[in-house]
């Protein structure tokens, strides 16, 4: 391990660590909104929303993200898109990971016991109000873990976007290998850098989960 | 500039030589994964500490980092370390460790879900520890997390396009040689997704059949 080396490079992983927490939240945010949407497709009482959403998800999970990325980046001018290659990153990882939140917030709303919804209707509850009120908090509460998993894959899948030359950590490393042939020092720079940002993370949703929890 | 799918039919070959080198990469990543996660599992449960820390040391840190990282890593630091593999290798060894690590994790959680009498069982008819655990803990072990494992295996089909960037002439790269040739991404990636949806449609077909039959008729 050459540490001086490591001390010289180090603040330059750390402007590139902010890039890959930018691209984080940004995904996680429209990954979310995503998935809300796809889940509210899925379950709709629309047969064309319930195709649109299904196709959703197998689409997009059926396909690599590194080629969605690559069609939205160089494919997209063709059809009229262009995108700076931090925007089609966020795009096109977000639109991404919101398939498979998609699922896991299907998977956590069809897994609250339909009783409830049925007392909820009893009690005069509208289908809408019985879902806002009763079926939705509870499934809330029972997706914080799933999506913890989703969340900790896309703060490592923002990785791919240094492929279109994002400056994130993975790209800093790979250029620093280039140029110093010190792979073993670069991959400990972003390594470390990336375990504190998933580990402070993965802290940050135990804790909501924790408090979520019923008593 | 419109699309053309014209200039597709004229680097078919291309294409399917990728798909084929595809399917190459996955299927051995999946076998190494497959009896390196056994490995990893045995080792990190029941090694002495001076093999089993390191174990956990090294699933952490790949459970902790991107594949994309890891595969820059392997490939440089191999070369770096003397070692000159082909691409190829070097991204069957990269995928192949960095989902070890996840089938690991998955097979320890079974192997201590086995009952404890199925040890003590083996033990009682003479078979030695490292007996019962090869022919009664882990078999058992093994066929419950083979669903899991197989949503692994459709992951890492989808991650092996990674490997294009150290060079393995996969589905990836040659899409990418295409466009270099035509000028239209749009096109070929468009086309190479589809190849993927198709493979991996057919390894959900493959899974489900395996599923089938290692499940037990309870």
């Amino acid at each position: 391990m050459d540490f001086e080396l490591i001390l010289r490079v180090y603040p330059y992983f750390l402007e590139a660590a902010v890039v890959t927490i930018e691209l984080s939240v940004l995904t996680i945010l429209l990954g979310l909104a995503c998935g809300a949407l796809g889940a509210a497709a899925r379950l709709s009482r629309f047969a064309l929303l319930r195709f649109l959403g299904a196709a959703y998800v197998s689409v997009f999970r059926g396909t690599p993200a590194l080629i969605q990325l690559f069609i939205l980046y160089f494919g997209g001018p063709q059809i009229g898109i262009q995108l700076d290659a931090f925007e089609a990153g966020v795009i096109g990882l977000g639109v991404n990971i919101g398939a498979y939140m998609t699922e896991t917030m299907r998977g956590a709303i069809v897994s609250v016991d339909h009783g409830q919804t049925e007392a909820a209707r009893t009690l005069g509850l509208s289908r809408a109000q019985a879902f806002r009120k009763v079926t939705l908090p509870q499934a809330m509460r029972l997706m914080i873990r799933p999506l913890g998993v989703n969340i900790n894959a896309q703060i490592k899948g923002t990785a791919l976007v240094a492929a279109i030359s994002v400056v994130e950590l993975t790209y800093t490393a790979q250029r620093y290998i280039g140029s110093t042939y010190k792979p073993f020092e670069m991959f400990f720079i972003a390594g470390i850098l990336y375990m504190i940002i998933i580990t402070v993370t993965g802290k940050g949703i135990a804790f909501l989960d924790r408090k979520a929890r019923l008593p | 500039m419109g699309l053309d799918f014209s200039v597709v039919p004229g680097y078919l070959d291309t294409i399917l030589i990728g798909v084929l080198w595809t399917i190459a990469i996955t299927v051995c990543s999946a076998i190494l994964s497959f009896f390196g996660g056994i490995l990893f599992a045995v080792t990190a449960l029941y090694a002495p500490w001076i093999l089993r820390l390191p174990v956990r040391f090294f699933a952490w840190l790949f459970m902790g980092t991107p594949l994309l990282l890891q595969l820059f890593l392997i490939y440089f630091g191999l070369v770096e370390l003397g070692i000159d593999l082909p691409a190829f290798v070097a991204g069957v060894i990269g995928l192949g460790l960095h989902f070890a690590v996840y089938n690991s994790e998955l097979i320890q959680t079974a192997i201590l879900a086995v009952d404890k009498g199925q040890m003590e069982a083996a033990r009682t008819l003479g078979c030695s520890r490292g007996q019962a655990l090869r022919k009664v803990v882990i078999p058992q072990a093994v066929r419950d997390v083979i669903p899991p494992i197989g949503n692994n295996m459709i992951a890492l089909l989808k991650d092996s396009a990674l490997v294009s960037v150290i060079g393995v002439s996969e589905l990836t790269l040659s899409s990418q040689l295409a466009i270099g040739r035509t000028y239209r991404p749009f096109e070929f990636y468009a086309v190479a997704a589809l190849f993927y949806y198709i493979v991996n449609l057919g390894m959900e077909a493959v899974l489900r059949k395996i599923e089938r039959k290692t499940a037990l008729s309870r």
